[in-house]
């Protein structure tokens, strides 16, 4: 039988279960994924940088692990708390087990846990820091715990963002569209740059630290601001560079994009109780009136009456009300607080990035 | 679209296979819905044993046949503006689109209403729905429709062997194949062509062996769309879905995999245009991204009331309200309370869907699983892994001893996996288990199987776990695990050499118990209120007792011959009766079908077997309070023999019951005892006696004297029962009884051939209320669920009907009655007085409940259970005695669903063998008569042809009936025998061969070639001549021409036909009642 180990949240509670992946100990903000599906997707998210995540579904790890579906380079969670591991996957395209992928990366995870039990607690008392361990008490645990810096006050997209600009390959495009697209980095995921080769954009990543100026003499077409980790209240550097980018290219961000776009025109932004996080929020476009079913990942949202200076909601979350979406009223600026990347999740969203085109081609019809 | 002001609701008709309890739900949703949004709901339905044709669920109810000519003249009378097809399953659909045809809907101005008729006629005709697939770049799988076996020949060529053969406009797969040789084409594309009403068959290019997965898909009138749950098949393509071990949701499918198949989803039911629900299905290929769009379901179906159950979405019921105008956004989410609709349920559990097959009851039956589904129900288990969800859905089928430890005496059993049974068929689970149990790899069952090996690899923990429990001491831990694995006290106890009592109490002793958690849509993302709990053990219990007066309604399990949708219908009642009566409800059920595992039907939902174990876990969790002498009490006569079975170990416990206790139950159920005890009450019964060997059976029946009537004692629709005529029949049958159950007696009754007449009666110990008395048209010996009955006894003489009533009120009072209990009589002929005898009594609901209900307005369950809670029959302002008898004729007949199932004899006997029922009712018993035929499909055309085959010691009895038939203008043909009496008496007969080796055309020919409209045909007693007119039945069943094998049934459809039936009435329910004949 495997090694027990134990999660303790910030509120002492303490949920037993045994050891796989690596054998350490880690500490992060515990929060839980309702997908269904995609586990491989959520464990290389970069958004996921600096937590514990716990995925709802019970069984995790039963296609394995497989080339195709990274989306960045390495493991972003800190932790990984399931219910049950799947020990022998079956599925043509898996290369290892979860548990395998887990160990060689060092990162830590649980299995044999209550994460229904977990999931209540975070929906009731709200996210909060947790650590897996093998050899602490949850009182040694409790007392670490206070000691260690809190996630809000983390730059994450600093600790994840590429270190030098480069170019997506292409993959085999569907469509001709050949702008030069330049792709912000506060985390990214992968799939939104396969999705714009695919419809035949030529894509660069800068990391979120590049200035405007230098941004702008790539001569992009048009720039994404990514996803990305952590409080945005901590990235007034990135928003800066957007005020400077404001006005000179089309814009899109997505998630934390969405995020620095509000700041950039003086909005607030403020952490939710225990986030969003999953494949199936709808959200409402408020042009059409029409739902989308979206994928989810974000522990942040802007206040709807800080917006100013022509930014106005677009997208509101049906379940909370929570603002999904902004708009420029003049501006070619929008963006979204989910992932019209989808992975994991619906694919009902590719339509905001074939908007962004659109956006783009005016842009270019106007210069 | 403007709202609608009254819309007609079509249900589905009997059950029959592939049309269960399912649409019994959905309807009833669909009119709850209708209420919410203020529109007048007009149901029609056959069906008498549904909660959807009750009063107060639907505005208006008719119970009338589902034919055109009868809903013409329900839209005539009712004017509705809308219509709603899609919730009545392929029946509702199939009418729709009948009474389009007609003219009907354009002529009165009734819109079809969520699914357009053109849908309809897009996703049913499979060349328009190719078509329609290929226009929007839907992979389809080769394929091709054709009119007749020539055609049918050069387009399997062309497309290759092996194919798929399937009819169009059938249900269930009927008539559908797989042919993998050229003689097995000819077979299976002649049979398909004679199953579809339009004689349309489509060979499709086979995918056997992908994965096979389904979407269940919601679209509003705004084009929002959305998915609820998808669901993998764990028997890949190749078995029907209704066949199918299902799990939900996918379990092998990456995010890639499982968004492309919903993307495809949402783009087909976008070209379809349905507002509403719709099931689609897909093949997957289990090694690229390759799949094929196999079939839509525009209408909710068996899959969506399973994805309803799986997710706690209520699809019907969002349906419903799409169809009148609603937007997906517009609608609040009931579980959660707080969001809406419009959102995709996460599941954090997993859950197992096994088929209950018929095959315990027809053991001559073809177990071979294919395209043509054959299984009567379903059960579904919920939980955190898949090898506890599996296991606790085994326990659900309610097979005695047939946990996964089984395996089947006469298998072979060895190293060899060839001679394990691993093509699809019913055991295939059990014989997977033996053959990985004695070391065959799970590679190797895969390779056979072409089952994912994700699944065979779970199938292999289970057995690892049985290696353990069987090696290793039984510690806290090693319990524990084998709990979490589903594992039940009775298996563990098995492996690990202890009783289940004893491994019960080590659980106690180490305070492993379950826990229940909620299913609530949203993965507890959200606070929600629903009271819908299953178990599983981990750490968090979710599932506080309730708090107050609370009682146990224990449910029915899955639907099976001899218990049927009419104990859901009981169990429904007793919930809301308790509700009435100041006490919160708690259902137990394990049938995803039904309207009772509706989560908001009660008070509170465990989705559980119900075995002891199960029983016993959750009346200690609804107890556990620090006062635990408040025990949560029992109702166990609604759940038919399920739930009556559990009152003697609930009370061995010390759990109390509702109503007439153990000890009253088991003295009925006794044989012996029960001897006694009318004895005692001077009550005569059949001369018979219960015995345990066959010298014992020999000795018995010599004395009472040939034929006899035989059967296990613990009966359920009559299973096992059978007549015999002599010493070497006998011999045969008790040595096959003695080996399937040795822990209960044999029971030999002398047959008496009279008429049988049957009660159902509510007593509360001092008085007895029989609603009403039932008279069966076919004699005693029949199954009486296999028998017409009709209401009031139209036959039967005052005294007569003085003596039933007598004995029913002193054996009700003797046994301490308290609730329901039905009794079975014969009538034997007699000159002076009448000989009444008693055959059996049930201490608990009957399958008539539902149909008596009905007919007498007695609300039969809601008066027995409040008399249960102490309530006594006066206080509810009724008196011992017959109910007063209605103006009215109600008929019940049975519907058979034996054309789904290959190598099952037809000829009525003591055992049922019947799937549903159907009620014809009107002012005189000529046109009830009518309609009940009608109903049931076995209704001759008013001109035509038809053929007779009698046993010899019937042809005397036969000739009246034949005269009849003559004088309506029938052409007879008849066997040797049979024509030589037709053509003494001086009528025209043509005679045709029985023989049928001996050229043509034979008897199977005129059947087959549709010269005859019906066949009479009644068996010359005796197994081994049975095999004669098997074949003759087959092939009357096949051609779905009426096949009657009792002369009681041909003798009342001869009647109908020449009293005639034009006269019979179209109107509401209550109006036959309430109102005289216009």
């Amino acid at each position: 039988m495997a090694k027990r180990v134990i999660l303790v949240l910030e509120d002492g509670s303490v949920y037993e279960g045994y050891s796989f992946g690596a054998e350490a100990d880690a500490y992060g903000e515990v929060v839980f994924n309702t997908s269904m599906v995609g586990y491989q997707e959520m464990l290389t998210d970069p958004s996921y940088a600096g937590q514990i995540v716990v995925p709802t579904y019970p069984l995790i790890g039963n296609y394995g692990v497989n080339e195709q579906d990274f989306e960045s380079k390495r493991i972003q969670v800190r932790g990984f708390v399931v219910r049950e591991e799947c020990l022998e996957p079956n599925h043509y395209l898996s290369t290892k087990t979860i548990h395998e992928y887990l160990a060689e990366s060092g990162i830590p995870a649980i299995y044999g846990v209550d994460t229904r039990a977990i999931t209540r607690r975070l929906r009731s008392s709200g996210v909060m820091t947790g650590m897996i361990t093998s050899d602490k008490t949850p009182q040694q645990v409790l007392e670490e715990l206070k000691s260690l810096p809190s996630y809000g006050s983390v730059d994450f997209a600093r600790q994840v963002t590429t270190d030098a600009p480069y170019e997506w390959e292409p993959d085999q495009p569907d469509a001709d569209s050949s702008y030069h697209i330049i792709v912000l980095d506060c985390g990214l995921k992968y799939t939104i740059l396969r999705m714009m080769s695919r419809y035949g954009c030529q894509t660069t990543v800068v990391p979120c630290t590049m200035s405007a100026e230098k941004i702008l003499k790539l001569k992009p077409d048009g720039i994404i601001l990514s996803p990305g980790p952590g409080n945005p209240e901590l990235l007034d550097y990135i928003v800066d560079t957007v005020k400077k980018l404001v006005g000179k290219k089309p814009i899109m961000g997505i998630c934390m994009g969405n995020q620095l776009i509000a700041r950039a025109f003086g909005a607030k932004t403020f952490k939710l109780k225990f986030g969003h996080r999953g494949v199936n929020h709808p959200v409402r476009d408020l042009s059409d009136g029409r739902i989308h079913i979206t994928a989810q990942n974000h522990g942040y949202a802007t206040d709807p009456d800080s917006l100013k200076d022509g930014l106005e909601v677009s997208h509101i979350n049906l379940n909370d009300g929570t603002v999904e979406g902004l708009r420029h009223k003049e501006l070619p600026i929008f963006s979204i607080q989910y992932h019209s990347e989808a992975s994991p999740g619906p694919l009902d969203n590719s339509y905001l990035f074939e908007k962004f085109l659109e956006m783009m081609k005016g842009n270019k019809a106007e210069v | 679209m403007t709202k609608p002001s009254k819309v007609l609701i079509i249900g589905s008709g009997p059950i029959i296979i592939g049309q269960a309890a399912e649409f019994d739900y959905a309807g009833t949703q669909a009119c709850k819905a209708m209420r919410e949004e203020g529109v007048t709901s007009v149901l029609v339905n056959s069906n008498p044993a549904t909660i959807m044709t009750d009063e107060g669920i639907a505005d208006i109810i008719y119970i009338e046949p589902l034919t055109v000519d009868m809903v013409t003249r329900i839209i005539e009378r009712e004017r509705p503006d809308g219509l709603l097809p899609t919730l009545g399953g392929q029946t509702g659909l199939n009418l729709a689109v009948d009474l389009a045809d007609a003219g009907v809907l354009d002529k009165y101005k009734v819109k079809s209403l969520g699914t357009s008729i053109q849908t309809i006629r897009n996703a049913e005709d499979r060349e328009l729905f190719k078509q329609l697939l290929i226009n929007i770049g839907e992979p389809v799988p080769e394929s091709q429709t054709v009119n007749n076996l020539k055609e049918a020949r050069k387009v399997a060529k062309k497309i290759g062997l092996p194919v798929v053969i399937r009819p169009a406009y059938t249900l269930g797969g009927t008539g559908g194949g797989f042919a993998t040789t050229w003689k097995e084409l000819d077979k299976a594309a002649t049979a398909g062509l004679a199953a579809s009403p339009i004689h349309q068959i489509l060979l499709e290019e086979s995918v056997a062996g992908w994965k096979e997965i389904e979407y269940e898909v919601m679209r509003d009138g705004a084009d929002n769309c959305i998915t609820i749950c998808n669901m993998e098949n764990i028997d890949p393509m190749g078995v029907h879905t209704g066949d199918s071990i299902v799990v939900a949701p996918s379990q092998t499918l990456t995010n890639k995999e499982y968004q492309m198949l919903r993307t495809a989803s949402l783009k087909i039911i976008r070209a379809l245009g349905v507002e509403g629900g719709c099931n689609i299905q897909f093949a997957l290929d289990p090694n690229s991204n390759d799949y094929y769009v196999i079939e839509v379901n525009p209408r909710v179906s068996r899959s969506s009331a399973l994805a309803s159950k799986a997710t706690g979405y209520p699809i019907a019921r969002v349906a419903a309200k799409i169809a009148v105008g609603k937007r997906l956004d517009e609608i609040p989410n009931a579980v959660t309370g707080k969001t809406m609709a419009s959102f995709e349920p996460a599941l954090d559990y997993l859950v197992v869907k096994i088929p209950r097959w018929p095959f315990d009851k027809f053991a001559s039956g073809d177990r071979v699983l294919s395209t043509q589904m054959k299984a009567t129900g379903e059960v579904m288990a919920i939980d955190r892994c898949f090898e506890a969800a599996l296991q606790k859905a085994i326990r659900s089928l309610e097979f005695s001893n047939r946990s996964l430890l089984w395996e089947n005496p006469k298998w072979e059993l060895g190293t060899n996996i060839n001679s394990y049974p691993l093509e699809p068929n019913d055991l295939r689970l059990w014989a997977i288990m033996a053959a990985l149990r004695r070391g065959i790899t799970t590679e190797e069952i895969v390779r056979l199987t072409k089952i994912d090996l994700w699944f065979i690899d779970k199938l292999q923990n289970i057995i690892d776990m049985e290696k353990q429990l069987l090696s290793q001491p039984l510690t806290p831990e090693l319990l524990r695990q084998a709990k979490r694995f589903g594992f039940s006290d009775e298996q563990i106890g098995t492996l690990a050499d202890r009783l289940p009592e004893q491994v019960r109490q080590l659980r106690r002793n180490w305070q492993i118990r379950p826990v229940y958690k909620m299913v609530d849509t949203c993965a507890a993302e959200f606070d929600a209120g629903t009271p819908y709990f299953y178990s599983t053990y981990e750490q968090e219990n979710e599932a506080e007792p309730l708090k107050g007066n609370k009682a146990v309604v224990i449910g029915s399990g899955p639907i099976r011959i001899g218990q049927g949708i009419e104990f859901d219908y009981c169990s429904v009642h007793s919930a809301w009766a308790l509700q009435e009566s100041g006490y919160k409800s708690i259902m137990i059920n394990s049938n995803p079908e039904t309207v009772s595992t509706d989560f908001d039907t009660s008070d509170r939902l465990y989705f559980e077997a119900l075995d002891e174990e199960s029983l016993r876990d959750i009346l200690e969790n609804e107890s556990e309070t620090e006062f635990s002498s408040n025990a949560c009490p029992s109702i166990v006569q609604f759940g038919g023999q399920t739930a009556i079975n559990l009152a003697e170990p609930l009370s061995r416990n010390g759990m109390p019951l509702l109503g007439s206790s153990a000890e009253a139950i088991d003295l009925a159920e006794d044989r012996r005892r029960f001897e006694n005890f009318l004895g005692e009450l001077g009550i005569p019964q059949p001369p018979g006696a219960g015995v345990t060997s066959v010298d014992e059976a020999l000795g018995v029946a010599k004395l009472i004297g040939y034929p006899v009537l035989v059967r296990p004692s613990y009966v359920l629709g009559g299973r096992a029962m059978e007549i015999v005529h002599d010493t070497s029949e006998l011999i045969r049958y008790m040595k096959l009884a003695i080996e399937l159950d040795t822990k209960h007696p044999i029971l030999i009754d002398k047959y008496l051939e009279g008429k049988e007449v049957e009660v159902d009666a509510i007593g509360d110990g001092e008085t007895i209320l029989i609603p009403g008395i039932m008279e069966h048209i076919e004699r005693a010996g029949v199954h009486s669920g296999d028998s017409m009955a009709v209401y009031p006894g139209v036959n039967l003489t005052e005294p007569e009907i003085e003596t039933i009533v007598d004995y029913t009120i002193r054996i009700g009072l003797a046994l301490k009655i308290k609730g329901l209990m039905n009794i079975q009589f014969v009538i034997m002929p007699s000159a002076t007085s009448p000989s009444v005898y008693v055959l059996e009594v049930n201490p608990r609901a009957s399958r008539t409940i539902p149909f008596i209900s009905k007919l007498t307005g007695v609300p039969i369950v809601n008066v027995a259970t409040k008399v249960m809670l102490g309530k006594s029959l006066k206080e509810q302002g009724y008196s011992t005695g017959l109910w007063k008898r209605q103006n009215l004729v109600g008929i019940k007949a049975p519907v058979f669903s034996m054309s789904k199932l290959i190598g099952v004899d037809t000829y009525l006997g003591p055992e049922m063998k019947s799937t549903g029922e159907v009620m014809g009712i009107d002012y005189t018993f000529d046109a009830a008569l009518a309609k009940t035929l009608l109903a049931a499909g076995l209704m001759l055309a008013p001109q035509g042809a038809i053929l007779f085959s009698i046993a010899d010691r019937d042809k005397p009895e036969a000739l009246p009936i034949i005269r009849q038939f003559a004088k309506a203008g029938y052409k007879l043909y008849a066997t040797e025998g049979t024509a030589a009496m037709i053509e003494a008496v001086g009528l025209p007969v043509k005679m045709v061969s029985k023989k049928l080796s001996e050229g043509h055309p034979n008897i199977i020919d005129i059947i087959n070639e549709g010269t005859v409209n019906g066949l009479v045909n009644t068996i010359t007693g005796g197994r081994t001549q049975l095999q004669d007119g098997f074949q003759i039945r087959r092939a009357a069943t096949e051609k779905h021409i009426p096949c009657f094998t009792s002369l009681d049934t041909a003798r009342a459809a001869a009647e109908a036909l020449v009293n005639g039936s034009q006269s019979y009435n179209a109107q509401p329910l209550p109006d036959y009642r309430q109102k005289e004949p216009a």
